[in-house]
């Protein structure tokens, strides 16, 4: 009994230090500082890009780039709340078709690149921003749907 | 042959010369690689299997296209392969390859004469089902697509004397593929019905057996870069022939894409028996451009 005990509090103790330790994934992207420096790259080529230039062309980009920042690292499990709108509110009527999403997607791997995020880290980020498309990228209604109903 | 050989690089240089064209209309808007590769009967796929991806590098509302050349050789025979395919709105894609096996040496052997070639053509039709194999990394749920590969053999004749029943077959089959971002892996699994010897190029049908049996075939791919990836895959094979045993393939790849609009593969191929010859072990080089 006594040394199961023990054996519970050496396991909640590790469970609250690993808790506590920085994700391994967030790490590999050098933590918020490494987070900076990839959006402030992620902008410079987004903006230089013809797919995705429009959509950010006047936008407020430093308060762009700070909700990626803080949504990025949210997601990474840096201890971060992501302070912004949801993705649905944030891109309702821009028009966001599939190959703007991948152009994006894209400009993000350049820039993880650039700032020697490894693969495997890199693959991790994109496996929990590609579900994003849903609320993103725009639906085509059919053309039943688009069609006042008949009375 | 050579006429064979000429059509292929018309094909691959038409392609290269539309690719950039295509690029900076930025038509191209698919993830690299994400059109996969071109299988032996023209699909997009791994090497050997038909994948659920559609091929080209077109998005929901775009085309896109790609070419290839495939050249196996396992010291008895060789193999040239030969195809382009169009994908219509990450939807559909429509496939046409060509097929040469020399039989070099074994054609004498076989009666056929030295280095008597069976040749083919595979008409490919594919159909997105549901699922997304790439953004969907959420959900286990694999892209399913179903196709149809119409096979038709020129050499009727010398088929039916191998014991072959019919010169012209239809193979369909379903594939579930997915990519699973988190470890860098992609997996497929396809179920074919067919009657194809050696893939239709020594008939359809046989003396032995002439039914539709399902067939089994798998892909694993682990992708070690962006641009990088290695994998292995296996393709069950139906039996038909009594002149003949055919076995079951499999193959370990390597894939590099220097750009999205080419892609590089050398594989190492075990084919079990063929057309008589035990155990073949064939190199196999491939070269894919698209947009």
């Amino acid at each position: 009994m006594r040394r199961m005990f023990w054996l519970l509090v050496l396991l909640s103790a590790g469970l609250i230090q690993n808790a506590r330790a920085e994700s391994p994934t967030f790490s590999a992207f050098g933590g918020e500082a490494g987070l900076v420096r990839i959006m402030d790259d992620l902008m410079l080529t987004l903006l230089k890009d013809p797919r995705t230039e429009p959509f950010f062309r006047d936008t407020d980009q430093a308060h762009v780039k700070k909700m990626l920042v803080e949504q990025l690292c949210a997601l990474l499990d840096g201890g971060c709340t992501y302070t912004g709108l949801n993705m649905q509110t944030a891109h309702e009527g821009m028009g966001v078709k599939r190959e703007h999403f991948n152009a994006l997607i894209e400009n993000l791997q350049v820039a993880m690149d650039r700032n020697r995020v490894p693969f495997r880290a890199q693959n991790k980020l994109l496996a929990k921003l590609a579900p994003m498309h849903r609320d993103i990228v725009e639906k085509e209604l059919p053309a039943e749907e688009a069609l006042p109903d008949e009375i | 042959m050579i006429q064979f050989r000429l059509l292929a690089a018309v094909a691959l240089l038409a392609c290269l010369l539309i690719a950039p064209a295509g690029a900076q209309d930025s038509r191209s808007d698919k993830l690299i690689l994400t059109g996969g590769l071109s299988q032996i009967e023209g699909a997009a796929g791994g090497g050997l299997v038909p994948w659920a991806l559609i091929g080209g590098y077109g998005t929901e509302d775009q085309w896109g296209a790609s070419a290839f050349y495939t050249h196996a050789n396992s010291g008895d025979y060789g193999l040239n392969v030969g195809g382009v395919l169009v994908g219509i709105n990450d939807r559909v894609e429509l496939s046409l390859a060509r097929q040469e096996f020399d039989t070099a040496d074994v054609g004498a052997a076989l009666g056929l004469g030295r280095g008597f070639a069976f040749q083919q053509t595979i008409f490919g039709i594919k159909v997105k089902l549901l699922g997304d194999a790439v953004l969907e990394q959420d959900s286990w749920m694999p892209q399913l697509a179903l196709g149809v590969q119409h096979k038709r053999n020129d050499s009727g004749a010398v088929l039916r004397t191998l014991g072959a029943r019919s010169d012209t077959g239809t193979d369909v089959y379903l594939s579930a593929t997915k990519l699973y971002l988190a470890p860098s892996v992609l997996l497929n699994g396809t179920v074919r019905l067919t009657k194809a010897n050696q893939l239709g190029l020594l008939g359809f049908g046989g003396d032995r057996r002439n039914a539709y049996q399902p067939q089994f075939e798998a892909s694993a791919a682990l992708l070690l870069k962006r641009n990088l990836a290695i994998g292995i895959e296996y393709r069950s094979k139906p039996d038909n022939l009594r002149f003949a045993r055919e076995q079951d393939w499999f193959d370990g790849f390597i894939t590099w894409a220097p750009s999205k609009n080419l892609a590089l593969t050398l594989a190492y191929v075990r084919l079990g028996d063929v057309a008589s010859i035990d155990d073949q072990r064939a190199t196999y080089l491939s070269i894919q451009v698209g947009f």
